[in-house]
């Protein structure tokens, strides 16, 4: 086997732990996608042209309040900014291949092949292979997204239309939210564009959401500033 | 209207925002402030999403008892808090909405 060979399998096993949180989320999707009146396909062509599971599930959650597309597009683009630190952080690494192969690994950047890659990275520093590892990291989280996604989109089309599914929705949110409640200043960015997403309900096109977040985020850098 | 635009002008931004330093390195760095504003995006826009549906779950604030989503929510965060596991969170929140629905 040839060494770009076997760092994409290394990429491969060092994903593989996460895929194990990754494969719940996926299901949670598909099932969600449906209940809200997404069509399988539409569904399942999301998790590929997207490929962002948090920002899926809360586009599902948009599709079910009927916010306006230029809303959601904009929630979608807030909530992968995040994404563009990952970039920068992985950037070094990648200076050494072609633009194609920039393309490919951009598409794949998730926060989970990020967090494997990463690690990777840090310990060997820059090599001459390790684009590799980073294809294996995230071909294998993307083959599980679709595949979890598709059993998800099937269990959609089985469950009972009386349960109360579109509760899902917040409690998944709960349960990603509250580990990121870590430090003062985050805790603080939460409360307050919960607060100001209650108070500027009544807003239009759902406004109300960007307007919390960015009230979220200000708070939290002016907590950050004070230490 | 339609889903498919919307899909699509959500991906091209993601990728977008994916490519932009690997793509970029070298001729720019990420101001600092904006690296610290990035790390809270994400817990305000889900606390944002949830808060609302737990408060006024038909539109209006309803902080009673009879609400029964913000129950069920109040005990989910316990739950997250003290599990961090997902699925967890979500079948305790389920089951508790669930068994008030059909109790009371």
């Amino acid at each position: 086997m040839s060494l770009g060979a076997r760092t994409f399998w290394a990429g491969v096993r060092a994903e593989l732990p996460l895929l194990i949180g990754v494969f719940p989320f996926g299901l949670i999707y598909g099932v969600l996608a449906l209940s809200v009146g997404l069509s399988p396909a539409s569904a399942q062509v999301m998790s590929s042209v997207v490929f962002a599971g948090a920002s899926q599930i809360i586009v599902t959650q948009l599709i079910h309040e009927a916010a306006p597309g230029l809303v959601i597009v904009l929630t979608i683009a807030i909530v992968n900014l995040r994404h563009m630190l990952y970039s920068a952080s992985i950037a070094p690494y990648l200076q050494h291949v072609s633009l194609r192969w920039r393309n490919l690994l951009a598409y794949l950047l998730t926060d989970e092949a990020y967090a494997a890659a990463i690690l990777h990275f840090e310990k060997e520093g820059p090599s001459p292979t390790g684009h590799w590892f980073f294809l294996g990291a995230g071909s294998a989280l993307w083959l599980t997204w679709q595949l979890s996604s598709a059993i998800g989109i099937f269990l959609g089309t089985t469950i009972p239309a009386a349960w109360p599914l579109g509760f899902a929705l917040p409690l998944t949110f709960i349960a990603m939210l509250v580990p990121m409640l870590k430090d003062r200043p985050a805790a603080a960015a939460a409360l307050s564009a919960a607060l100001t997403a209650v108070l500027a309900y009544g807003l239009p096109y759902k406004l109300g959401l960007i307007l919390a977040a960015l009230v979220g985020i200000g708070m939290g850098l002016l907590l950050e500033g004070r230490k | 209207m339609s889903i498919w635009p919307i899909m699509l002008a959500g991906g091209l931004i993601t990728f977008a925002i994916r490519l932009s330093f690997i793509y970029l390195w070298g001729r720019v760095d990420v101001p600092p402030r904006m690296r610290s504003a990035l790390r809270f995006v994400p817990a305000a826009v889900l606390s944002a999403i949830v808060l609302p549906e737990l408060v006024m779950p038909t539109g209006t604030l309803n902080l009673s008892l009879h609400n029964f989503r913000l129950l069920a929510g109040c005990l989910a965060i316990l739950v997250a808090w003290r599990t961090k596991n997902v699925l967890v969170t979500i079948i305790v929140g389920m089951a508790l909405l669930l068994w008030l629905q059909a109790a009371f």
